[in-house]
């Protein structure tokens, strides 16, 4: 073990249990990466503290030693925000993972943040009521970790994303300072810090107690599976929708690569022959949910749906959507590796750069099938790759940066809900200019002035810019000559 | 239609250079909120108007900061839509700079969300008289601190807002408003048990011993709710009328020469939804109107501002006293030390020469 390791672990076991303190490397293993786990990192140790106490004793202790610290919640996130760093440690808050109260009346939970998501929906599910973010990760990532992401989920353009859900969060400043953002209420006096914390990827604070909202359970929902024979009429048809007034639970699309991988895998029925399929949810009182299918399903026929199908029973409803939630795996399913992008543009775009990504399966000669929550315009391309061929991953690298710059150069964003992190850094750069750039890393200095909490994640430097437009200039001199085609 | 943001660089360099600090203002229909401010300098957006983006089934209307609301709410209503956090106007050029600035918003807030939940992004001009954009004009995006959201409500203190992007949404196709006899803490209780059922509310008030509750929705869910609910039924010009008072509190209880005398003062107590009902010894609790399902409470009270910030923040909320003009000290509540150094931070940051209004916010900020 090197010194510095020694001196600080020695420390750490002054403040902390000692089975809440990894050290040796084959129990820091597990820790090395996130859900992206292309990067992978050693950190000096891994501490799980149990109570806001030791989170502090921790903090503060790193702060002494100039010790950077990478928070970390379930560690399901697909950015690398959780990513260790070589020099520091990571926190994770996994142990404290408590539900200390659900109250029915006020519609509110109080948590730790190492409570998975899934289960604020399971305990409050006795009083009708439920947590509506709901990442495709929900039956595992935790609420400290979906405050860091703002994650979403398919129902984010009814019911919102994390920062719509959260009305309190309480955490600790790098130097050991707790301090609670927002109040009980549904304001605070003074600047919206809770607004900035929520999404921050633990660059911040370290997250210690989450209030959150619930809502109640809505007693019918119904989906409709739509068929298109084309893509920019089903892209259409998400617009239309819209136009139309109504504002679905859920709106997803999905391409015939991703059907295709899908219906193989869980058999729910779907139209192989369709160039897209959409699914459009409604949910509320039964008399609601049969008007509103109705006009949905109007709507669909007159913007071209091929075939029309409504979910008859809960059991079909959940057949339906079935693919769609299972279609991280089921890619993982006919490809060694897959690489999940994230962009997000207006709507009216979509079917541009479905035939723009069409274009660049061609060039890096990989394929890309889609998925994704068409009703707020956020896109999951995903590339299929395999990662044992170095050659193949740095081409699934390029790809993705360039969906990314097409989702800029259409008026969206490089990440509408995984997180910048580590994986997007660099297309920073394309997104935001400098004054931007300095601004973040001001805002960063204003919780974090010794810069020791998750550093060198999200906000790319100058330096950094200035390699990855070099690179830039270079690829569009010289358009991927190097690349097979195939 | 006039883009004026050279001339606002210009000013800003100018302010932040001769260190005399600029106080930003739209329409001027809210200069008696927040502390009141001392600069002689005033920069007004008013000029600065025009919508540059409105695609309904994008659900996103993007415009420059001088744009009236009035502008923004005729725009959305011709495509059926709406500003669901229903900002109060109190004027007639009221402006959506503003609006986001102040952070106020109407009836539906605990139900369909405020201000800060439909900014998407915004371009604003920072103390060294740089044009910054943060955010955009889609619904989900996390690249970056949400600057964005961190300008709702900061008074102008950390920039000049020049252009801002709103979700938008459409107008319900059907409404209603049921009215029931009930005191203070059985409305209070009650509005907040239905409110964990799947109910189309959208708006409550307790005022006089009679609770009255929006519905808003889809046709059939409406009227199932309306047979749920029972009570009596608001004839749709009156219900219109009252929330339309209240949206811009012009309700008769906001009447202020009824209301300051005896020199007492409004103040807004931000509350847990079900915080009990004011305790009558407090001096005001007989003048009170309660929205938000009880999370807003306005109260007309001559008591010591230490009094009723105490009880606010005894129940888990906050107070601020709503009008500058018959304030005692600060109007808001003072923040612990730790909250107060990342704002003095930020503001060094964002307006490091002190060129936007110095003081509205917190002294020193």
């Amino acid at each position: 073990m090197r010194a510095k390791q020694q001196r600080l672990v020695e420390a750490l076991s002054s403040v902390l249990p000692s089975t809440n303190l990894l050290w040796q490397k084959e129990d820091t293993a597990p820790y090395e990466c996130d859900g992206l786990a292309a990067y992978r990192t050693l950190p000096l140790a891994v501490a799980l503290p149990e109570n806001e106490a030791q989170v502090q004793a921790v903090l503060k202790l790193c702060n002494e030693f100039g010790v950077p610290v990478v928070p970390r919640g379930a560690g399901t996130g697909l950015s690398g925000g959780a990513m260790p760093i070589q020099e520091g440690i990571v926190l994770s808050t996994a142990k404290m993972n408590q539900i200390l109260d659900i109250d029915p009346l006020s519609r509110r939970a109080t948590l730790q943040p190492g409570v998975r998501n899934l289960a604020i929906s399971d305990a409050a599910a006795p009083y009708g009521l439920y947590y509506a973010p709901d990442p495709s990760s929900q039956i595992a990532c935790s609420i400290g970790g979906n405050v860091a992401e703002n994650s979403g989920g398919v129902h984010c353009l009814k019911y919102g994303l994390t920062v719509n859900n959260v009305i309190q969060v309480r955490a600790v400043l790098m130097d050991g300072e707790v301090v609670e953002f927002g109040t009980e209420a549904l304001d605070a006096p003074g600047l919206d810090l809770l607004a900035v914390m929520i999404g921050s990827e633990g660059m911040l604070a370290v997250v210690t107690e989450v209030l959150v909202r619930l809502v109640p359970k809505p007693p019918v929902a119904r989906v409709i599976m739509a068929s298109f024979d084309d893509m920019t009429k089903a892209g259409n048809a998400v617009a239309d929708v819209i136009a139309a007034g109504l504002i679905p639970a859920g709106l997803e699309m999905m391409d015939k690569a991703a059907t295709r991988a899908v219906e193989e895998f869980v058999h729910a029925g779907y139209d192989l022959d369709a160039e897209a399929i959409l699914l459009c949810e409604s949910d509320g009182t039964e008399e609601e949910v049969t008007e509103e299918i109705e006009r949905m399903s109007a709507v669909l026929r007159q913007s071209g749906a091929i075939r029309i199908q409504v979910s008859q029973s809960e059991a079909e409803r959940m057949v339906f959507w079935s693919g769609r939630k299972n279609a991280f795996p089921a890619a993982g399913r006919i490809s060694p590796d897959y690489y999940c992008m994230d962009g997000t543009i207006p709507k009216k775009a979509i079917a541009t750069l479905l035939s723009q990504i069409k274009e660049m399966e061609d060039r890096y000669g990989l394929r890309c099938m889609n998925v994704f929550h068409a009703g707020d315009g956020n896109m999951h391309p995903l590339i299929l790759f395999d990662g044992s061929d170095e050659d193949q991953w740095h081409r699934a690298e390029d790809f993705g940066n360039e969906i990314l710059e097409a989702c800029v150069a259409l008026g969206g964003t490089v990440t509408g809900e995984h997180g910048v992190g580590i994986e997007k850094i660099n297309t920073m750069c394309v997104q935001f200019e400098e004054k931007e750039r300095d601004a973040f890393f001001g805002v960063k200095a204003a919780f974090d002035p010794a810069k020791l909490l998750n550093p060198d994640k999200v906000i790319p430097t100058l330096h950094r810019c200035a390699e990855y437009g070099r690179m830039h200039v270079h690829r569009g001199q010289l358009p991927h000559a190097d690349l097979p085609r195939f | 239609m006039a883009d004026l943001t050279n001339e606002f660089v210009a000013k800003i360099r100018e302010a932040a250079a001769n260190k005399s600090p600029l106080i930003i203002e739209g329409s001027g229909s809210k200069r008696w909120y927040g502390n009141a401010v001392e600069s002689q300098q005033t920069l007004s957006t008013t000029g600065h108007t025009g919508i540059l983006d409105y695609d309904p089934a994008e659900l996103v209307l993007t415009a420059r900061a001088g744009t009236t609301i009035a502008d923004l709410e005729k725009a959305l209503a011709e495509r059926g839509q709406m500003l669901p956090f229903e900002p109060p106007r109190y004027a007639i050029g009221s402006t959506l700079g503003g609006v986001i600035a102040a952070g106020l918003s109407g009836p539906a807030r605990p139900y369909a969300g405020g201000v800060r939940d439909f900014v998407l992004g915004l371009h604003m001009i920072d103390g060294k008289g740089d044009v910054l954009k943060f955010g955009g004009q889609v619904m989900k995006n996390v690249a970056g601190y949400d600057v964005s959201r961190l300008m709702v409500g900061s008074l102008g203190v950390l920039g000049l807002i020049t252009q801002v992007s709103l979700k938008v949404l459409p107008i319900p196709p059907a409404q209603s408003t049921l009215c029931f006899e009930l005191s203070e803490a059985a409305a209070i209780h009650q509005v907040n048990a239905w409110s964990a059922k799947p109910l189309p509310i959208t708006g409550s008030v307790w005022s006089q011993g009679i609770l009255s509750v929006r519905l808003a929705g889809a046709r059939a869910a409406v009227a199932s709710a309306e047979d749920q609910l029972g009570g009596t039924k608001l004839p749709p010009e009156m219900a219109a009328k009252l929330w339309g008072d209240l949206q811009d509190q012009t309700h008769p209880f906001f009447d202020k020469a009824q209301g300051t005398a005896g020199g007492r003062q409004l103040w807004r107590l931000s509350l847990p939804a079900i915080a009990p009902a004011i305790d009558a010894n407090v001096p005001g609790a007989d003048m009170q109107l309660i929205e938000w399902g009880g999370a807003q409470r306005w109260l007309w009270s001559d008591a010591a501002p230490e009094t009723i910030r105490k009880l606010a923040r005894s129940m888990g909320g906050h107070a601020v006293q709503f009008n500058n003009q018959h304030a005692v000290g600060d109007v808001f509540d003072a923040l612990p030390p730790g909250l107060l150094a990342i704002h003095q931070r930020l503001k060094n940051t964002f307006d490091p020469h002190g060129a936007f209004n110095p003081g509205r916010l917190y002294q020193g900020l």
